[in-house]
């Protein structure tokens, strides 16, 4: 009967001591926030377009954490989807067919352009820009500062006069990719 | 460094690892002199020709240009200003195809040349020693010179380094095969190369000069030898012929044994390269006044019937070359006939042979003949069927890798080319990084030596454009996130910011409106005191019948003390009892009469407030009419109206006040007066 107690004490004296060790593990690495929100963050693209329905990439991702689907994000596509399948260690889904870029303009990064003459000063894309990329004021003419538009588009449904469209970011020799189809392979033999 | 000097004058070099030996093809054009060609109808000059920033224009359509004429300048050290060929006009400023492997149009100034030739005016420097450091500098940096070996980088830049130089190596190894440009300025202007070098030497100030030739131009050795005869800190070092030992990194391996790092420059090395074609620039540019408007151009394959290497203005269309020097184009079996220059781009016609810009193993082909020769073009290649059968078989002949390993063999950056392959067809960036992708120096060894054919170098091309073209979306995403982050913290200080102004306006709202019903207090005393007319009206009701009533009942107590003293009692118990009724009623009177002494007080209160309230107003309508007044002396009438307006309305505000301040005090000596009254009774 003793030895049961002594093994009791025993074992409950050891539980104490790792119960405060963990206790104390835990309010000195105490970790601020859900570091895998972090991550998932920097896996997507930032254009804050709110396509998958969260207002902003970093809800997105905090949704993602706590269990949303991961085949939301439109201008992330397949490789967005792929990373962060890789990262949660879950399966790779097809893009979402909701959450698919129904762009006519083809796959390539776009940027919104205002056709100045028509703009109204109404400053409702101003408000609409996730990025605070679009330049303007009350009755004046608003433009786009293409460096820093995401090109999520989300100015084209406020505007009244429909003076915004979607534009391909132009090829230039700084943003060129090699096509190896177009280049023939030259060798010396 | 001492060994490495004594190593060098032994002969006895270092090695890279890998390399391969083409067949050279250069006796093709070595032998001839350099052609100096007739001037082209129109040259087209690309805005920027080198890597960093295009400058600012300087000329206008329609401007006539002197031969040397800066056509754009830049504060940006980045930007190198180019200048224009020979004299013209200048016929067009817009976009064209420029010397890149994509075709993609850029600004060119398109000059009409006017065949006079004739110079701007010219500072021929007799003695450069005398000129300071600065004042070189300076020459290099409008002379608008660039690295001429390939990459273009601004010389100015390189060479206005500070940290103490070791080695100022001279890069004339020129290993691509086919190419006997530099092999040439060599041997015709061996003594304005030195000038170059003795310039460059008196920016850098290095310990050791060393020129690198490969062994396969004797006679540019020996006119460099013949040349630096005489300085002792030159050494020409004659290397063994090797492919790519005009690497940057694969000559100074060679000659010092020293590995420049991954990611880092010669030049924290303490060594510096040039090329010799830059020596030569800057030794005109220098000496001459001569700005970087020409160069030597190697013009060779088996389809020119007259390969030669020719002086060639910055801004040739190619299409100039090819004819000067017979151009025959095998797949119509005829002399090509040239394109003639027009300033339309769109009009002119694909080559259909290829042609290629640079050496066999570096160069990309060319789709346009307006393409113009810029400051990096140093050969044109036109090769023919026999010659080079992959250039005109558009379908590649590439099959899977064997794994055979050769291209690991000869590759000069000891890099894997078979496992940069595999990652870069798979994208996997992170893998490409891992393997030192960047390290490639595109030499296209690998694909030299690789029996499966495979285009190695095409593939790393694309993967390494990739990772650039993600870290920018990366960057630009970081951005995009900065900025994302910004205005919600400012759309929330917002949005705190205004529920704190609704705060306050409500506050301020509640507190007008208590000053409001302070103010207004004398429309509700007059209710008040209506109310407290009513009461008095009641009490004064109430009393006449209770006065009645005792009346009534006295009356009766005196008819029965008259007639039945028995029921005096009785009497006296109802007169006790009306007694009681009276007090009993008196009571309620007693509190009407305290509430309305409130009641009093609190209007007087009131009153007295208005009184104050109304003082206010007065002085400010009394400034305010003063302001009127001031303003409509000079603005005239409509806010005299405005002003008259306002002033009206506030004279009705007070008559109100009054007239309901009357009526309190109506109403207060009514109910002093029927206090007074019920006192009495």
């Amino acid at each position: 009967m003793i030895n049961i107690l002594i093994a009791i004490l025993v074992f409950g004296f050891i539980a104490a001591i790792f119960g405060a060790l963990l206790g104390y593990a835990s309010v000195r690495f105490h970790v601020e926030g859900d570091p895998i929100v972090e991550q998932l963050d920097a896996l997507l693209p930032q254009t804050q377009c709110g396509q998958c329905g969260y207002p902003g990439c970093k809800p997105y991702a905090q949704a993602v954490a706590d269990g949303e689907a991961i085949n939301k994000c439109a201008p992330g596509g397949e490789d967005t989807i792929k990373k962060i399948a890789d990262l949660l260690g879950v399966d790779i889904e097809p893009i979402d067919e909701n959450h698919e870029q129904n762009s006519s303009l083809g796959n390539g990064p776009t940027v919104a352009f205002i056709i100045e003459e028509d703009c109204i000063g109404c400053t409702k894309c101003i408000q609409a820009c996730p990025v605070d990329a679009i330049l303007g004021a009350a009755k004046q003419m608003h433009t786009i500062i293409i460096d820093e538009c995401t090109g999520c588009d989300l100015c084209v449904a406020p505007c009244p006069v429909d003076c915004i469209e979607m534009r391909p970011i132009p090829e230039t020799i700084q943003n060129w990719q090699w096509d190896l189809n177009k280049i023939a392979v030259k060798q010396l033999d | 460094m001492e060994p490495i000097i004594e190593r060098i004058n032994q002969n006895k070099f270092w090695h890279f690892h890998g390399g391969i030996h083409p067949p050279e093809q250069k006796t093709l054009t070595s032998s001839k002199p350099i052609k100096q060609l007739p001037l082209p109808k129109q040259l087209i000059i690309p805005l920027q020709q080198h890597i960093g920033r295009q400058g600012d224009l300087l000329v206008n359509v329609g401007d006539k240009v002197l031969k040397g004429q800066a056509l754009t300048q830049s504060l940006n050290p980045m930007a190198v200003p180019i200048h224009a060929p020979t004299s013209g006009t200048v016929s067009a400023i817009k976009k064209s195809v420029i010397a890149h492997p994509s075709g993609l149009s850029e600004l060119c100034v398109f000059i009409d040349v006017d065949y006079k030739d004739t110079w701007q005016t010219r500072e021929i420097c007799q003695d450069f020693t005398q000129l300071s450091q600065q004042q070189i500098i300076n020459k290099i940096a409008s002379a608008g010179i660039a690295g001429m070996g390939g990459a273009g980088f601004p010389t100015h830049i390189k060479v206005s380094t500070k940290p103490e130089i070791n080695f100022l190596i001279i890069n004339a190894v020129e290993c691509e095969p086919y190419i006997t440009a530099d092999d040439l300025l060599m041997c015709e202007h061996s003594e304005a190369i030195v000038d170059g070098i003795k310039i460059l030497a008196q920016l850098l100030n290095p310990a050791f000069i060393l020129i690198g030739i490969e062994n396969n131009k004797p006679q540019a050795i020996k006119a460099l030898q013949h040349a630096t005869k005489g300085i002792e800190k030159i050494n020409v070092c004659v290397l063994p012929t090797k492919y790519p030992t005009g690497g940057e990194k694969q000559l100074i391996k060679i000659l010092t044994g020293k590995e420049v790092k991954s990611g880092s420059l010669p030049i924290h090395s303490g060594i510096v390269v040039q090329n010799v074609a830059t020596c030569f620039a800057i030794s005109d540019a220098v000496i001459n006044d001569i700005p970087l408007i020409r160069r030597v151009v190697t013009l060779a394959g088996q389809a020119l019937t007259k390969p030669q290497n020719v002086w060639a203005l910055l801004g040739t269309p190619v299409s100039h070359l090819l004819e000067q020097t017979g151009f025959v184009n095998e797949l119509n079996d005829t002399i090509a006939t040239p394109q003639v220059a027009t300033p339309s781009v769109t009009s002119s016609p694909v080559i259909n042979p290829p042609v290629i810009m640079g050496g066999p193993l570096m160069g990309f082909s060319i789709l346009n003949e307006l393409v113009p020769i810029v400051k990096t073009s140093n050969c044109i290649l036109a090769p023919s069927k026999t010659e080079m059968p992959s250039a005109f078989d558009n379908n590649s002949n590439e099959v899977e890798c064997i794994r055979c390993g050769q291209c690991a063999q000869v590759c000069p950056s000891q890099l894997l080319p078979q496992e940069l392959q595999w990652s870069a067809k798979a994208k996997d960036h992170q893998q490409l990084t891992k393997l030192n992708l960047f390290d490639c120096i595109d030499c296209g060894a690998c694909a030299y030596v690789c029996p499966s054919q495979i285009p190695l170098v095409q593939y790393y091309r694309v993967a390494k454009a990739e990772i650039r073209q993600q870290q920018q979306f990366d960057l630009k995403a970081e951005q995009a996130k900065a900025r994302f982050e910004a205005r919600k913290l400012r759309l929330e200080k917002e949005k705190i910011a205004r529920e704190e102004k609704h705060k306050k306006a409500a506050a301020a709202r509640k507190a007008v409106l208590n000053k409001k019903s302070a103010d207004g207090s004398s429309a509700s005393s007059a209710v008040a005191a209506a109310l407290a007319r009513v009461k008095a009206k009641k009490k004064a009701q109430q009393q006449a019948t209770s006065s009645s009533e005792n009346t009534v009942s006295e009356l009766p107590v005196t008819s029965n003390k008259a007639t039945e003293t028995n029921n005096e009692s009785q009497v006296a118990s109802s007169e006790k009892q009306a007694h009681k009724k009276s007090e009993q009623k008196a009571t309620p009177i007693k509190s009407t009469d305290d509430k309305k002494s409130k009641i009093a007080a609190v209007v007087a209160k009131a009153k007295a407030r208005a009184q104050k309230e109304r003082e206010q107003d007065q002085h400010l309508t009394v400034s305010t009419n003063e302001k009127v007044t001031t303003t409509t002396a000079d603005t005239g009438d409509k806010k005299s109206r405005i002003a008259a307006a306002i002033a009206k309305a506030k004279a009705k505000k007070e008559q109100e006040k009054q007239k309901a301040s009357l009526s309190v005090n109506d109403s207060e000596a009514l109910t002093s007066f029927k206090s007074s009254n019920k006192e009495s009774t």
